[in-house]
């Protein structure tokens, strides 16, 4: 089958490729790219560790084919640092201990900043719903939900000062 | 969370420098940033995929197989039978020394559980390869299957795997584990409350957020480099390498993170067909389990059932206990017999009890085979052995955490296998728990010391 | 809608290692000319941390800083041999190695110090901060880096060491189950509180509180993170996991997380946990393995926080909603018929 062009941004740095019709933007991001942050962990949009974000919104790599990708801007977890520098969210993971294999969180990450840039005052209940489409099997959710309120609250001082 | 520094203080010091500190992960920062590796973060070129034919039958004679059409179906390299593996069985236990091994790499007459591989499929891409399973055609005459721990064990149950001959792994001519410890029948006639109740677990999933994979690849001095999610690297290697027959200099293991292990991940089931595969191409081949296949083929933890019979006086002394359990391994041995040997090891319990029998039986049937899981051996039994003494202590009037001290094992208690406790901290960790629950206890259950029993 | 409160408890212990298999593991240790130790090793992290845990050992066996210890795994060209990453044995096995490793190139340091220093090595301190002291004699030092530079280009010293670690591998008596399973067991209690929907069976946590005695927490947040996610682990085997939903029948069995349900950020009890220590005889600096036994204590506590709640005593695994509701039925049903 004739491949199709794909064009698109990631991390705000054009791409273009050419892939087999259907191709999901997990496998291009992994495989074509070598954007191995975002992972594959069942390929049937149910847990959560392909998230990334697509023009602004969270959303599951591994059920968006590449047909509709044409001028999408996608945001994976290689450009949440602040050139070079821990984002507040990554911060609060690393001093929260909010990680065990690592496997779930890049795509909690971009939960949370999908949260934290539409809501920055979060109570605990909105944090739960934003982060309801990642599993974790290793830490129990707990000091990840504790990691999204201290980078939300230290993302408020930052931005007051 | 605190440290209750006060309990067993005259047993420590507490001046380390580096032990005892809470320094941050060194991972964390790979984790933060998606820079951490995993097995699966590499594309090597010319990879090809491999994906296997499976059983859709519990219990069923292989009678024709038939490849040709997935054969010349788009980007299938090659197709994989039994007859191309070089040693055709799995060897997990051989190593260390627990015969026997009855589980085939491909399946060669007969599959015994739903999902057991037959055909491994190896194609340019995952798309073409699982195409391609779809189009091999394999009939099968189905047998009957037995599903039960105890119906398995019946005579006449329908026999599961020839190579043992009977339904049960053999404890050196016994047909389970046993301990004995004292006399339970004097010890159940002298008691003043006999109960038996019985316990029962569902098999459940590791469900780890990666699935169970590797990528092997030939390198230009004809080894193979294999980079694979499990748990441990000299245990694959080794395993492989009698499998494939080849010198044990002819394989390298690397091992990143592990997208979450649990005890899923030491079954050696991927590695050695993708390195056949790999060395049989010359190119590298990746073989990865879908979700699907994860959770219904991949080995679960035990189902298990447990019968526990215990003798009580009114004092709350437990003066007898016997213990039936049947873990249910499924089709083929894996890990279970030593797990098995665990559980009864782990009988009956942390409680010093003067007449212990037990009986730990490893029983296969038509389940999907069971592994090691988080907790080995020893989960389902604490889940049946504490809710026996939740029983207990109603059943003796007494608050369950002090039932459970009356009994509880003291440094220099006999064990039931016949060691002497040392180190024994049950008494002290309830003590930490009821305080922080708010949960009161009396002042003789304040009292109390694994160190010595006091009356 | 009636919602029933109760709350149970549950004790074990958990052994450490597996005597009764094969249980070895090797760790090989060496100093670079600029005083950096490289531990090798072919232990597998599985995300409960064990390259910082090792890091933290064998920092404290040399006396020299964490950040100065460079963990090198997983690979078995490189790696000495390693049983594998399961049965709560790595802290304690590899850990031990280590320790012995850390012992035979901390004596070489020591040695080349005190020919730099020209004192005895018995004389020498090292401070963990990367310096090497002379007991009583202010100002008198050396640092790590110095004295490893002085080892490989002045000495022709390799300072490093070769650990092993084979605990004694137990063969059970077939007929009385005389065997030796660990030598070292950790312990556990927790205390569950859960709350019944009466009309529906459904079971919420409310709270699971723990004491957990590990030997020696060599790293606590590490720990605090083992008993987190088993509690969380525990809740979910309890009430909620099954690869055979329909069992006897096998078929729809659950192939997606939508139909393998655990529970989600949403259903959360409050975690609490204190640990205690009683040092192991064997294990490095005291330290038993946690690992695996998080979930254990939780699931029968919470079965009995249930059968505490509402007199409903289920059994098997797992306590789901339907069975706690039979259970309630079928008391009123007695009640009833009474």
């Amino acid at each position: 089958m004739p491949r199709v062009p794909v064009t698109f941004t990631v991390n705000g740095a054009e791409q273009a490729e050419f892939v087999e019709p259907g191709t999901v933007l997990i496998d291009i991001l992994r495989d074509k790219l070598g954007l191995t942050g975002a992972k594959l962990g069942c390929a049937q949009g149910t847990c959560g560790a392909c998230s990334v974000m697509v023009d602004g919104r969270l959303k599951l790599a591994c059920l968006i084919p590449a047909e509709r990708l044409s001028g999408a801007a996608v945001e994976t977890i290689e450009g949440v640092d602040l050139g070079g520098r821990l984002h507040p969210i990554q911060r609060a993971f690393a001093d929260g201990f909010a990680a065990q294999c690592g496997f779930c969180t890049s795509g909690m990450i971009l939960a949370a900043k999908a949260l934290l840039d539409r809501n920055p005052d979060p109570d605990r209940r909105a944090v739960i719903e934003a982060i309801s489409g990642n599993i974790c099997r290793c830490t129990g959710y707990e000091p990840i939900i504790a990691a999204v309120l201290v980078a939300a609250a230290e993302m408020r001082l930052a931005r007051s000062a | 969370m605190e440290h209750v520094r006060g309990f067993f203080a005259a047993e420590r010091t507490d001046d380390l420098k580096a032990v005892g500190s809470s320094r941050l992960r060194s991972d964390i920062a790979g984790h933060v940033t998606g820079k951490t590796q995993f097995y699966a973060d590499r594309n090597p070129r010319g990879m090809l995929y491999l994906k296997m034919v499976r059983s859709p039958h519990h219990h069923a004679r292989i009678k024709r197989v038939d490849a040709s059409a997935a054969l010349s179906s788009l980007g299938v390299v090659r197709i994989l039978g039994h007859s191309d593996v070089p040693a055709n069985i799995y060897t997990i236990l051989r190593l260390i020394q627990v015969e026997p091994n009855d589980e085939p790499v491909l399946a060669v007459d007969k599959v015994r559980f739903q999902g057991e591989p037959v055909l491994a499929v190896i194609a340019e891409s995952e798309a073409g390869a699982r195409a391609a399973v779809a189009k091999v055609k394999v009939d099968y005459e189905e047998l009957p299957a037995v599903f039960d721990v105890e119906e398995a064990l019946k005579p006449g149950a329908p026999l599961v795997n020839e190579y043992h001959g009977h339904n049960y792994f053999t404890y050196e001519s016994y047909p389970f584990r046993r301990v004995r410890h004292g006399d339970v029948e004097k010890g159940f006639a002298a008691a003043d409350h006999v109960i038996e109740e019985r316990y029962q677990s569902s098999p459940i999933e590791h469900a780890p957020l990666e699935t169970t994979g590797c990528i092997v690849v030939p390198e230009a001095n004809g080894r193979l480099t294999c980079y694979s999610d499990t748990q441990a690297l000299f245990f694959t290697l080794d395993n492989a390498a009698l499998i494939l027959n080849v010198p044990f200099q002819k394989l390298r293991m690397i091992g990143g993170t592990v997208g979450g292990g649990f005890g899923g991940k030491v079954d050696v089931i991927v590695e050695p067909i993708a390195m056949l595969a790999a060395m049989l191409t010359n190119r590298p081949v990746k073989y990865a389990y879908t979700r699907e296949e994860e959770m219904q083929v991949s080995s679960p933890r035990a189902a298990e059932r447990i019968y526990i019979k215990d003798g009580v006086m009114k004092d709350g002394r437990i003066v007898a206990r016997q213990i039936r359990l049947y873990a249910d391994a499924g089709a083929y041995s894996r890990h279970s017999p030593y797990g098995t040997t665990k559980a009864a090891a782990h009988m009956p319990g942390p409680y010093t009890i003067p007449n212990v029998h037990v009986d730990c039986h490893c029983v296969y049937t038509n389940r999907t085979p069971s592994s090691a899981m988080r907790g080995f051996g020893v989960t389902i039994a604490d889940f049946a052995l504490e809710v026996q003494m939740d029983r207990l202590a109603r059943l003796v009037g007494r608050d369950p955490i002090e039932f459970r001290m009356i009994n509880a094992y003291r440094d220099g208690d006999m064990k039931a296998h016949g060691k002497v406790t040392d180190g024994a901290a049950l008494v002290e960790t309830m003590q930490a728990a009821a305080e922080l629950a708010g949960w009161r206890l009396s002042d003789w259950a304040k009292r109390q010391s694994s160190l010595k029993r006091e009356g | 809608m009636a919602r029933a409160r109760g709350r149970g408890v549950a004790a074990v212990n958990y052994p450490t290692g597996m005597n009764l298999g094969g249980d070895p593991s090797q760790a090989l240790v060496h100093a670079t000319t600029t005083g950096n130790f490289v531990v090798t090793l072919s232990s597998v992290d599985l995300g409960q941390g064990l390259k910082t845990v090792m890091q933290q050992i064998a920092a404290e066996a040399l006396g020299v800083p964490v950040d100065t210890v460079i963990i090198d795994t997983a690979d078995t060209d490189t790696g000495p041999h390693d049983m594998g990453t399961f049965a709560s044995r790595s802290t304690h096995r590899t850990g031990n190695a280590i320790v012995m490793a850390a012992k035979e190139a901390r004596e070489v340091l020591l040695q080349v110090a005190a020919e730099e220093l020209e004192v005895g090595a018995a004389d020498l301190v090292t401070d963990g901060k990367g310096n090497i002291h002379v007991v009583g004699v202010e100002g008198k030092s050396i640092s790590v880096i110095e004295t490893a530079l002085a080892a490989h280009f002045k000495h022709g010293r390799t300072v490093s060491g070769r650990g092993m670690y084979l605990p004694t591998r137990s063969y059970p008596d077939p007929t009385t189950g005389k065997m030796t399973p660990a030598n070292t067991y950790a312990h556990a209690c927790t205390i569950a509180e859960v709350e019944v929907d009466t009309e529906t069976g459904d079971v919420a946590v409310l709270s699971l509180k723990s004491a957990y005695e590990i030997g020696r927490a060599i790293n606590p947040r590490m720990v605090e993170q083992q008993i987190v996610g088993g509690a969380w682990m525990g809740m979910s085997h309890a009430l909620y996991e099954t690869t055979e939903p329909y069992y006897p029948d096998r078929s729809h069995g659950p192939v997606d997380f939508n139909e393998y349900v655990m529970p989600g950020p949403g259903d959360l009890p409050e975690f609490a946990g204190v640990i205690l220590e009683r040092p192991s005889h064997d294990g490095p600096f005291g330290a038993k393995g946690v690992g695996e036994m998080t979930a254990n204590a939780p699931i029968p506590a919470i079965a009995n926080a249930i059968f505490d709640a509402v007199g409903v005593r289920v059994d098997s695994l797992p306590i789901t909603p339907e069975k706690v509701l039979r259970g309630i039925l079928a008391k009123e049903g007695e009640a009833g018929a009474s």
